[in-house]
């Protein structure tokens, strides 16, 4: 009986103690996602206040619409080059500073600085850096060479974007990469060394498959914010030139607060919802591939 | 220890419960993060909007949503409102001007809808003003301001009126018309060697090609820019319309249902602006900014209302848009004031716009904004409030300006044909454009948007 009392009692503190998180999770996460499918089905125009049952018309619309088809491409082309390049770059930096040598926290509280400024900020900056007759080109005069419209061409935009966001967060994942090479055991480097492996062969077999838990982590996190790219889109480019960079989320915005078009806006929020859920398990699944142990 | 040395690749595995919450947790933060752009608008949703008016029970106040953060300006609304507030204790207790920056207004203020907060009135810009007439979201007002004691009603100028009407009703009062003219920085064209643009007026000889001449001739000679449409930036591609319309071109026909980007007039006007831009080297190109008021370019066409901002530090000028070859044609960009039958006191709002643009108010604002009241466009009202202009050029610019003018491009779905345009023209901004090119393959992609 007193053991039962003590249970209950234990039971309250512990539900208590979660009620904050569980709440905030409920009414920030859970409650929002359940009510944006609701949304989904009805068509809703803020403007003329029309908020009617729709069933799946914007489902079927995704269907036929080439801005969506176009700001998916748009994503992918942004989501490849940003994982490629991010991570590439982190992991280069993490392993050059991983070095002992002089001025490594230096350069490491430089790259890192990025992180901590302010995202708009930092984005303002670079669309003066980029304009025609702005930094970028001014240096790349100096050299000699003739700098092209940066955020009017198709490509260069949605590489000058990418570069961007690479610069801004390349310093978190470099950290993370850092970490995990700062715990990978000397002795074993030390023992390949002895065993005359060289440094390609000790990064590949030793180095990579022990840090590989921070590579699934890192991935998971670069892709998943790939897919989240907003303020860099609306700042630089509006989604120009044409709809070269109009990614998936600045469509989404465009169709909710540009265009009135709440319904619609979250049907796609519902097919982003869904892809980052199907990327997420599909990296998850295929851990085991090429993870060598877990953290 | 090195501070920037963290421990997270030394952590031991977790239990499997709680790698299967992260893999929840991963999707749905990313999710919630990208979902939460919508869910600003989570609270709001009601088809409904306000019944008939009522009388507040007790003193309310009232919010005002403008994209002016001048504080100049703020300060003689709030000198009107609060004048309003000592005349009606019974009705209001205050009135609240909130600034909205203009990039995002017309977003912002539907967002506040969206989230069932909706300020009892705002500006509107021109461009929207037809979606916003005839959703439903704002009360006619018409019947308040024709029976205010004293407002002269039959004092509002029909033409500017006409933006904001539907089915016999007003839907915004246009508080503001302000004509586009050209300013000239004559200390840049007079360094060219240049003839002034006034003289030219006066002469009957003030042409686009003209213009564009005297500004491809002062931008070599400076190194500076030379003719700056403001604020168009090869985004903003409907503040082109002040150059367009004096070839007498049009972005879609009057009913709003068919294309007119491959019109003959069109085509003509796109490729000058084209050529001056890529082969005069007349016009700043894409990606360059060059803002007339800090002395970066010879000439920009912009409101009248931009004269605050000129100082001594160069000689200046403005005159009336010039001539293309359909003639002269005066553009005036207008800002309506409408109240939202969603806000929560539309016929206290109703009573204080009344109050708010009556005749001695609407004198004391056009001080910045033009008002639509014929018995106040006169040189002599506008001068006095306008220290910077003199009677000749507001007579010029300002007062034959309104008369007869028309406003930039508007429509019911002007939203998604402003961002359909904007992609479309992408393409004639290069040097090896073609324009007829781009402006079909234009009317082919917003042609349904019109018929929407």
């Amino acid at each position: 009986m007193a053991s039962s009392a003590l249970a209950r009692r234990d039971a309250a503190v512990g539900y208590t103690m979660v009620a904050p998180a569980v709440l905030g999770a409920l009414a920030f996460v859970v409650a929002p996602l359940v009510a944006v499918v609701w949304y989904s089905l009805h068509e809703w125009n803020v403007l003329a206040s029309t908020f009617t049952f729709a069933g799946a018309d914007n489902y079927e619309r995704m269907l036929a619409d080439p801005g969506l088809r176009d700001s998916l491409l748009a994503s992918l082309w942004f989501s490849i080059g940003l994982v490629v390049l991010n991570i590439s770059l982190a992991l280069v930096l993490a392993v050059l500073l991983n070095q002992r040598l002089p001025g490594t926290t230096t350069f490491r509280t430089f790259f890192f600085s990025p992180v901590v400024v302010s995202l708009v900020a930092w984005t303002i900056v670079w669309s003066f850096l980029l304009q025609a007759d702005g930094g970028i080109n001014g240096f790349l005069s100096l050299l000699g060479i003739e700098g092209p419209n940066w955020l009017r061409g198709e490509t260069t935009a949605m590489l000058s974007v990418i570069v961007v966001q690479v610069f801004k967060n390349v310093g978190l994942n470099m950290i993370l990469f850092l970490a995990a090479l700062q715990g990978v055991p000397e002795e074993i480097q030390e023992a390949a060394r002895i065993d005359g492996a060289g440094a390609w062969r000790r990064f590949r077999s030793i180095t990579l498959p022990l840090i590989s838990p921070t590579v699934l982590l890192v991935s998971i996190l670069t892709i998943v914010g790939s897919l989240e790219v907003f303020a860099q889109i609306a700042v630089l480019t509006g989604g120009g030139p044409g709809s070269s960079t109009t990614v998936l989320v600045y469509y989404l915005y465009q169709q909710a607060f540009r265009f009135n078009d709440f319904g619609y806006a979250s049907a796609i929020s519902v097919l982003l919802f869904v892809i980052v859920l199907v990327l997420t398990l599909v990296q998850w699944q295929t851990r085991k591939r090429w993870v060598f142990h877990e953290v | 220890m090195n501070p920037l040395t963290l421990s997270a690749g030394r952590r031991h595995a977790p239990r499997r419960t709680s790698s299967r919450r992260r893999l929840v947790s991963v999707p749905l933060a990313a999710g919630g993060a990208a979902l939460a752009l919508v869910l600003t608008a989570c609270s709001g949703g009601s088809g409904d909007v306000a019944g008939e008016p009522s009388t507040p029970s007790e003193p309310v106040d009232l919010r005002m949503t403008v994209w002016t953060a001048d504080e100049t300006q703020l300060a003689q609304f709030q000198e009107i409102a609060d004048a309003y507030v000592a005349q009606n204790p019974d009705l209001v207790s205050g009135v609240t001007f909130e600034t909205i920056p203009f990039e995002d207004y017309t977003t912002s203020l539907t967002t506040q809808l969206a989230g069932g907060n909706a300020p009892d009135l705002a500006w509107i810009l021109e461009s929207y003003a037809p979606e916003f007439v005839a959703s439903g979201a704002l009360v006619d007002v018409a019947p308040k301001l024709q029976e205010t004691e004293g407002y002269e009603y039959d004092d509002l100028l029909d033409s500017s009126l006409a933006l904001w009407e539907q089915d016999g009703g007003l839907f915004a009062y246009p508080f503001s018309n302000s004509p586009f003219a050209l300013f000239v920085n004559t200390d840049q064209v007079a360094a060219a060697g240049q003839a002034n643009p006034a003289d030219l007026v006066a002469s009957g000889d003030w042409t686009y090609d003209q213009a564009r001449d005297i500004a491809a001739a002062a931008a070599a000679t400076s190194g500076k820019q030379g003719l700056v449409v403001r604020d168009f930036d090869y985004k903003v591609w409907e503040n082109l319309s002040t150059v367009w319309d004096g070839w007498g071109a049009a972005p879609w026909s009057e009913d709003g249902t068919q294309c007119t980007f491959t019109d003959p007039e069109m085509v003509d006007a796109l490729t000058w602006v084209h050529d001056a831009t890529f082969v005069d080297a007349a016009m700043p190109g894409p990606g360059t900014t060059a803002d007339f008021f800090a002395g970066d370019s010879a000439m920009t066409i912009t409101q009248i209302s931009r004269a605050s901002a000129l100082d001594d530090s160069f000689a200046w000028d403005v005159v009336p848009l010039p001539a293309g070859p359909a003639g002269q044609q005066n553009v005036i960009g207008q800002a309506g004031i409408g109240v939202f039958a969603a806000g929560e006191h539309p016929d206290v709002a109703a009573d204080f716009l009344a109050f708010f643009t009556n005749p001695e108010n609407a004198e004391t604002l056009a001080a910045y904004f033009p008002p639509p009241r014929e018995s106040l466009l006169n040189a002599e009202t506008l001068g006095a409030a306008n220290p910077k202009l003199s009677e000749a050029q507001l007579q010029a610019v300002v007062v034959d300006g309104i008369q007869g003018a028309v406003t930039k491009p508007s429509h019911q779905n002007f939203a998604k044909l402003q961002d359909t345009v904007r992609a479309q023209l992408d393409a004639l901004w290069t040097a090896d454009a073609d324009v007829e090119g781009v402006l079909a393959d234009t009317c082919a992609t917003i042609q349904p948007l019109l018929e929407d």
